[in-house]
């Protein structure tokens, strides 16, 4: 064997060689039972924190009613917060005692009170007023209680005068400034999900190669006569794939418990969150390999790409309050363009052709940052 | 071309880390196939910056090296899969098994397992019987035994071995270095690196490493015999007094601890019965004097010195 040529038992060609490595590859993601529960559960975990805990809508809030002479308006009225979905209607009180024990139970958090001259006032005075008692002890609660409570009153009012001139009305003092349609836990499935798939992308690829590194397998790949391309893409494949379940396990999720609405071109959707994706991967492969570490790799993914995705991806706080030098400096976070382009496809339902500016510079920035990490891999130690 | 038909040829390799540590200072020397060479040295003496210069992971700052003709510099690609290389860290897949481990290798270096079992046979029956076992579970001597079987199994003809018996029992070395033997026979170059002097005896030539530099290089015998320092075991009771005693002897060259005694070279042509009387006047009880031929370990002191008395 001594007298063997070198060369001549490569009688396996490349493809072989990169199925090995991608199935290598899967082993280590599917034997290390905890980081696939983190990988595979970090997105319903994040989609049940973002979509209900931290939503900022109050759901099936129970209120009573005191209404000292029942009519038609009043009972319409009623009628029409109880059929919202975040109002539960528990009874009618008698007093403003009655409403206070309700308080005190904790049976209601909101107390509709409809003065005795209501109707009188409404039809002839043109001007009525309602009272909203709201449970003050969590205060955040009660004035997102009011305002959805005010905004009902005041489109029934619009519903009701059916395009006739009215004057006067009943008062809506709250304006709801911001999500308007009073719905919101869907709204943050976009952002939600340009952080998970830049996190994971960009962390898992970059600590799996680190971890070749510190464990000196690095070296025995590197001597190999595989091509570091190979090495590259096969280690990329696998987590391009787990990005990929996760974008879909939270479009399930979106779209079975959020009730995010339909119309959203699906397609496109899948077809931008690989391109961005890829994006993730290949940040992924440029930090790998300027890091010896798989903690350091772990660190700059954590600070230097989800905090910048977090402050600049618009998700979190609108980038047009922004100073102008942040404003400038926004448009160099990729986070920022995939947020753009999901939450038009996924909120606004729009088509391709909307985003074609930010599909083009974030297409822009992958192939950078493969170059990037092609020039800088080391074919050495 | 010098070296023609050498399997490793090393001439005046440099190497710094940082400009102001010098890993390998003009190292130079060339194996023969079938040839099993050692380098031996302590930690820090530059044996993995040498190997891993030689399987072209490392450039050398001046100096050249090939295997089989090819330059580690310009034709590195060419020597990647020809050689067989374990580092010193256990470097095979912890969390993959032993037959997961080999066909991962066996692929990557283009072959299959099947197709050079015969090259492992040896060393693979070991290991049969936990083959479903993950590499992580192995014990010290089994992880090296299966290391080499994925260095092996592509039929390198230069094979490069950085500390594969460090961390290894007494039993499973003496198995690896049968293994190495056998390997050797076949007809395969081996370098292999080792902080054990008891391990020179198993290589046909050595090269003594420190600091960076060749200090010897010969078969164990040709070093042991070249270097006929007078080297005395001295014996007595309370070692560490009679060691702090011998040193303090004006006519003492260097002494040092070895085992239940001490070995003591002496400057020039001291008697040795002058330190007798030297330790006796200081109170020493039992002591005994006796000329030794000197171990390799005493020789690579002995060279140390030298250099550093240059």
């Amino acid at each position: 064997m001594a007298t063997e040529t070198p060369g001549k038992t490569h009688s396996v060609g490349g493809l072989t060689m990169f199925l090995a490595f991608v199935s290598k590859e899967a082993k280590h993601v599917l034997r290390d039972r905890r980081s696939l529960f983190i990988l595979l559960g970090l997105p319903i975990v994040m989609m049940t924190l973002f979509g209900f805990a931290l939503s900022n809508e109050v759901k099936n809030t129970n209120f009573v009613v005191l209404d000292q002479v029942p009519d038609a308006e009043t009972i319409a009225l009623t009628d029409r917060l109880a059929e919202s979905r975040y109002f539960t209607f528990v009874g009618r009180v008698e007093s403003e005692d009655e409403i206070t024990k309700f308080f005190r139970r904790g049976d209601a958090r909101l107390a509709v009170v409809f003065p005795s001259n209501f109707d009188h006032d409404l039809h002839h005075v043109h001007h009525a007023q309602v009272l909203l008692l709201a449970d003050d002890s969590d205060p955040n609660t009660a004035k997102t209680v009011t305002n959805y409570a005010t905004a009902i009153i005041g489109q029934h009012q619009v519903e009701m005068a059916n395009g006739q001139h009215r004057q006067g009305g009943i008062r809506v003092q709250t304006r709801m400034l911001y999500n308007p349609q009073l719905k919101s836990s869907y709204m943050f499935v976009p952002g939600v999900m340009t952080l998970l798939v830049m996190l994971l992308g960009a962390m898992m690829t970059s600590v799996s190669i680190v971890r070749e590194k510190e464990r000196g397998t690095m070296e025995i790949l590197l001597v190999s006569p595989m091509h570091p391309l190979l090495l590259i893409l096969g280690k990329a494949v696998p987590y391009m794939l787990l990005s990929l379940i996760d974008v879909v396990i939270i479009l399930l999720l979106s779209y079975g418990v959020l009730d995010l609405p339909w119309g959203a071109n699906i397609p496109l959707l899948m077809a931008e969150s690989l391109l961005f994706i890829l994006t993730t991967l290949a940040l992924g492969l440029v930090i790998s390999n300027g890091v010896e570490q798989q903690q350091t790799a772990m660190f700059i993914s954590l600070v230097g790409l989800l905090m910048p995705a977090l402050v600049f991806s618009g998700f979190m706080f609108p980038i047009e309050n922004m100073p102008m030098p942040l404003q400038v400096l926004g448009n160099v976070v990729p986070t920022r363009w995939f947020y753009e382009i999901a939450s038009k496809i996924m909120i606004k339902h729009v088509g391709f052709a909307s985003v074609v500016k930010p599909t083009l510079i974030l297409a822009g920035m992958t192939i950078l940052f493969m170059l990037v990490a092609w020039r800088t891999f080391r074919q050495r130690l | 071309m010098a070296g023609e038909g050498q399997a490793v040829v090393v001439d005046g390799i440099c190497k710094s880390y940082g400009g102001d540590v010098q890993a390998l200072q003009n190292v130079s020397f060339e194996v023969k196939p079938g040839e099993l060479f050692g380098l031996i040295g302590p930690d820090g003496a530059g044996k993995t910056t040498l190997l891993r210069i030689l399987t072209t992971l490392l450039l050398a700052d001046s100096g050249s090296a090939s295997v089989h003709g090819l330059d580690v510099r310009r034709e590195f690609s060419a020597i990647r899969g020809i050689v067989g290389y374990m580092p010193g860290k256990f470097s095979l897949y912890q969390d993959l098994s032993v037959e997961e481990n080999l066909n991962f290798f066996a692929t990557v270096f283009g072959t299959t397992v099947k197709a050079n079992y015969h090259l492992v046979e040896d060393i693979y029956r070991q290991l049969e019987p936990f083959k479903t076992r993950l590499a992580g579970n192995l014990s010290g001597g089994m992880k090296q035994k299966l290391a080499l079987c994925c260095a092996l199994i592509h039929a390198p003809t230069v094979l490069f071995l950085d500390e594969p018996t460090t961390g290894v029992d007494p039993v499973s070395r003496k198995d690896f270095w049968g293994m190495l033997g056998r390997l050797r026979d076949s007809g395969i170059a081996i370098v292999v690196s080792t902080p054990y002097m008891d391990e020179a005896a198993r290589c046909e030539r050595i090269a003594l490493i420190q600091k960076g530099q060749i200090i010897a290089m010969d078969s164990l015998a040709g070093i042991l015999a070249s270097n006929q320092t007078e080297t005395y075991a001295v014996r007595g009771e309370g070692l560490l007094g009679v060691l702090k005693a011998l040193r303090a002897y004006p006519e003492t060259r260097y002494c040092y601890a070895f085992g239940q005694e001490h070995h003591l070279v002496l400057k020039g042509d001291a008697d040795p019965k002058g330190a007798e009387s030297f330790l006796r006047a200081q109170g020493h009880q039992d002591v005994s004097f006796r000329r030794i031929e000197p171990t390799i370990e005493d020789v690579f002191i002995a060279l140390m010195q030298d250099q550093a008395d240059v």
